[in-house]
């Protein structure tokens, strides 16, 4: 209780000092730099190349946005941030957008006083067994040792599944993501859960990926998405909206390669609105005509962001799945630009 | 009596020691196989240091240098242990964080300085003058590390030459206390008021800049070496001063001193830094930044000071009291007191508590990357980050191990050597 009024106190610091400045799209504008929180290190969704350039999925929503925002992909300014500060910082003002493989929950949404403005990946907990161990359901673990990372939700999401399930498990608590797979390949624990986009890269990192498998079951939900503080909702439309302009775009065929094309009109007017040739959607957003389109041209559209960062012709090598767009049977879907 | 029947008439040729009773075989006889149980227990362990080494050797000795991902280990049948390609691949980001290619001989420049400057600190073969560069260097390294005009560091610089120029001239007419009061209120003036816009104006007629480098790409070693350094450098006053003041007969400046001890002793260093990092920001007006890397600086040097204060205070405790006495019965006041009696026997007591304390200091650094800086373990974090290195855990850790212990090793040997310099009883 104490703790949770010591944070609202601290959120409401930072709201007013939120009030206190002009909006955060005139402060990025002004200081023409995204300052956009992100991972440490997350294979896929966060990490410096050999030449320190940031690559990845939550990466790619940062460039987006200050391409759209500031007409230049590169004009960000990454602050790596770990789970424990992230809030925080954001909270504070320390930097102007959070992309940062984030759960949105009711808590954070609500209590932590943060916005959450989409979804760029839905996640969700698996689990991962060795090959031959011949197991090809989460429903036949029932006695099985498993290695955990304590004081996760996934430990919670694990004791629930397996109590209304009326199966036990033997627990190997450990405390780092590294450890849990060294512990895993160790042979420590039959199987090893965490969030399935982890247990694919983990997967890809052994010496032999053909020796595990990913069960099909998903025990929980895990949307990761990018958010913002409260009571900037200009900011939160920008970021938003930039979000839907990318998985839009997959939806309308607009990629990096035809985007010149496009852009030069054509009779669908949906995509002559959404590039800016037509109406002014820009300008209501208080930003230029070809917002969208500069977006695009960051890195492409949600599927060329997807396939480039995670999808299969990378070594993490994940399915769209759930990500897929809605037309093809995935939760991809963005509201309509009109 | 000439019943010897024979007398040796020239010496014997010196023998041989009997075999055993020296060189190795009397080493491992006396060291090694001096009884049953020990015999036994030097097997044991010889056998135990084989059969790590051999492993350790066989793990790391693999043509794997050239390789470029983890993946290209597993592939290589060559390779059957350690993976290094990392090491060169990531060397420069592992040494110099995001800092741009084409600026980082300024670093490298700085480190060298730095050993310069450091010299005539540590040795005093070095003419005395060289002091002076030591001075000078933060300013120098300042300006080399973070760029931007050169003027602005000698701007702040000027501040300190108003002040001592204000005191020479008004202590010989007004009295020491004027003196250094209008001194120290003229230099904080220019610094508020003058030095910033006398610096830009000054650059808009001789111009000489270096190319901005925001703190946020300084990392890897650099990082390290520039909070622990500069926590050392800066600690090392406060924790004197804060010692005597623990010591002092005035009741403020005791219970002062006293009352930051203690807090900054009972709270642990990363929640220091939790501070630095988060909460710092919701007290400052919207809007500034304060560079994070200086307010780690400052935390890491508060807490390093209050320790080393403590440590200090052990040696003022040790001297006996005739020296204090001593020191009173000379006429000397309570500076030159502590200047020329206690403070160089306490401190030489405290020599190997000292240096304990700023070597922990800099391995401390290394928490920081828990508030997100990219410190060579939160540059590990992030390589192991990528789908190239994912995986990979002992080469890059002991990579970072060999960089740190180069460091601490350099300064426990020398604490060895200044406490045999000083050594003054039989």
């Amino acid at each position: 209780m104490k703790k949770s009024l010591f944070i609202s106190t601290l959120a409401a610091a930072g709201m007013a000092a939120g009030f206190a400045s002009a909006g955060t799209l005139q402060d990025v504008q002004a200081a023409g730099v995204l300052k956009c929180g992100t991972g440490t290190g997350q294979v896929g969704f966060s990490a410096p190349d050999a030449n320190g350039y940031w690559e990845g999925i939550d990466v790619a929503v940062c460039r987006a946005i200050a391409a759209a925002v500031l007409n230049d992909k590169d004009a960000v300014e990454f602050v790596p941030l770990t789970s424990k500060v992230r809030f925080s910082s954001l909270t504070s003002g320390e930097v102007d957008l959070l992309s940062r493989t984030t759960t949105w929950t009711f808590s954070r949404d609500v209590d932590l006083a943060l916005t959450f403005v989409g979804i760029n990946y839905y996640d969700g907990q698996g689990f991962m067994v060795p090959t031959d161990l011949g197991v090809s359901s989460a429903l036949e673990l029932d006695g099985a040792t498993i290695c955990i990372q304590t004081g996760t939700t996934t430990e919670l999401n694990l004791a629930d599944y397996f109590r209304s399930n009326g199966m036990s498990f033997e627990p190997v608590p450990i405390d780092t993501t590294a450890e849990a797979q060294a512990s895993y390949i160790a042979g420590a624990c039959d199987v090893y859960t965490t969030d399935s986009s982890a247990l694919a890269s983990a997967r890809s990192s052994f010496e032999n990926p053909d020796d595990h498998v990913i069960l099909p079951e998903i025990i929980s939900k895990e949307p990761l998405g990018p958010l913002v503080r409260h009571g900037d909702d200009q900011w939160a439309d920008v970021v938003r909206w930039v979000m839907n302009a990318l998985i839009a775009a997959e939806e309308l065929g607009i990629t990096s390669a035809n985007l010149e094309t496009l852009a030069a009109g054509t009779n669908n007017p949906e995509i002559n609105r959404f590039m800016g040739t037509e109406g002014n959607l820009g300008e209501m957003l208080g930003l230029d005509a070809d917002w969208a389109a500069r977006a695009i041209s960051a890195g492409g559209n949600y599927g060329e962001i997807f396939e480039s960062t995670i999808g299969e012709s990378t070594p993490i090598g994940l399915a769209r799945g759930l990500n897929a767009q809605w037309t093809q049977g995935g939760l991809m879907y963005s509201p309509p630009f009109r | 009596m000439t019943d010897h029947s024979f007398v040796r008439t020239e010496m014997l040729p010196e023998q041989p020691a009997p075999l055993g009773e020296t060189g190795i075989l009397l080493w491992l006889k006396t060291n090694m196989f001096s009884g049953i149980a020990n015999s036994i227990a030097s097997v044991v362990t010889i056998v135990i240091i084989y059969i790590l080494a051999k492993e350790i050797i066989l793990w790391g000795y693999q043509p794997s240098w050239g390789l470029g991902s983890v993946r290209a280990c597993f592939d290589d049948p060559n390779v059957t242990g350690a993976c290094w390609g990392v090491i060169p691949e990531r060397f420069n980001q592992l040494m110099y964080g995001f800092y741009p290619k084409d600026e980082q001989w300024r670093i490298n420049l700085s480190f060298f300085l730095m050993v310069a400057a450091i010299a005539p600190v540590l040795f005093n073969k070095i003419p005395r003058k060289a002091i002076y560069f030591s001075l000078l260097y933060p300013f120098i390294a300042f300006w080399l590390i973070w760029g931007d005009s050169i003027w602005g560091p000698i701007a702040a610089l000027a501040g300190f030459a108003i002040a001592y120029g204000a005191i020479r001239v008004l202590n010989p007419v007004a009295g020491a206390i004027v003196g250094i009061t209008t001194g120290v209120l003229l230099a904080l003036v220019w610094w508020l008021f003058a030095a910033v816009p006398a610096s830009v104006i000054v650059n808009g007629v001789i111009p000489i800049e270096l190319e901005v480098v925001q703190s946020r790409n300084i990392g890897g070693l650099t990082l390290s070496v520039i909070i622990g350094i500069s926590g050392i450098a800066l600690s090392f006053p406060i924790g004197v001063i804060l010692a005597l003041g623990r010591q002092s007969d005035m009741f403020i400046v005791k219970v002062l001193c006293v009352g930051f001890i203690e807090f900054i002793r009972g709270v642990p260093l990363i929640t220091l830094l939790f501070v630095a990092s988060i909460l710092l920001n919701y007290f400052l007006p919207p809007g500034t930044s304060f560079d994070l890397l200086l307010r780690v600086v400052i935390v890491v040097t508060l807490f390093s000071a209050a320790y080393l204060a403590e440590v200090v205070r052990g040696g003022l405790a040790a001297l006996p009291t005739g020296q204090y006495e001593a020191a009173d019965a000379l006429g000397l006041d309570y500076w030159k007191s502590m200047r020329l009696i206690i403070m160089p026997q306490a401190l030489k007591i405290s020599i190997p508590g000292i240096v304990s304390n700023f070597i922990g200091l800099f391995k401390d650094t290394t928490l920081v990357s828990i508030i997100g800086l990219l410190d060579p373990v939160g540059l590990i974090n992030a390589i192991r980050g990528t789908a190239e290195w994912k995986g990979i855990l002992w080469e890059l850790y002991i990579f970072l191990a060999l960089m740190f212990w180069i460091f601490t090793f350099a300064m426990s040997r020398y604490s060895m050597y200044l406490e045999r310099k000083l050594k003054t009883g039989h």
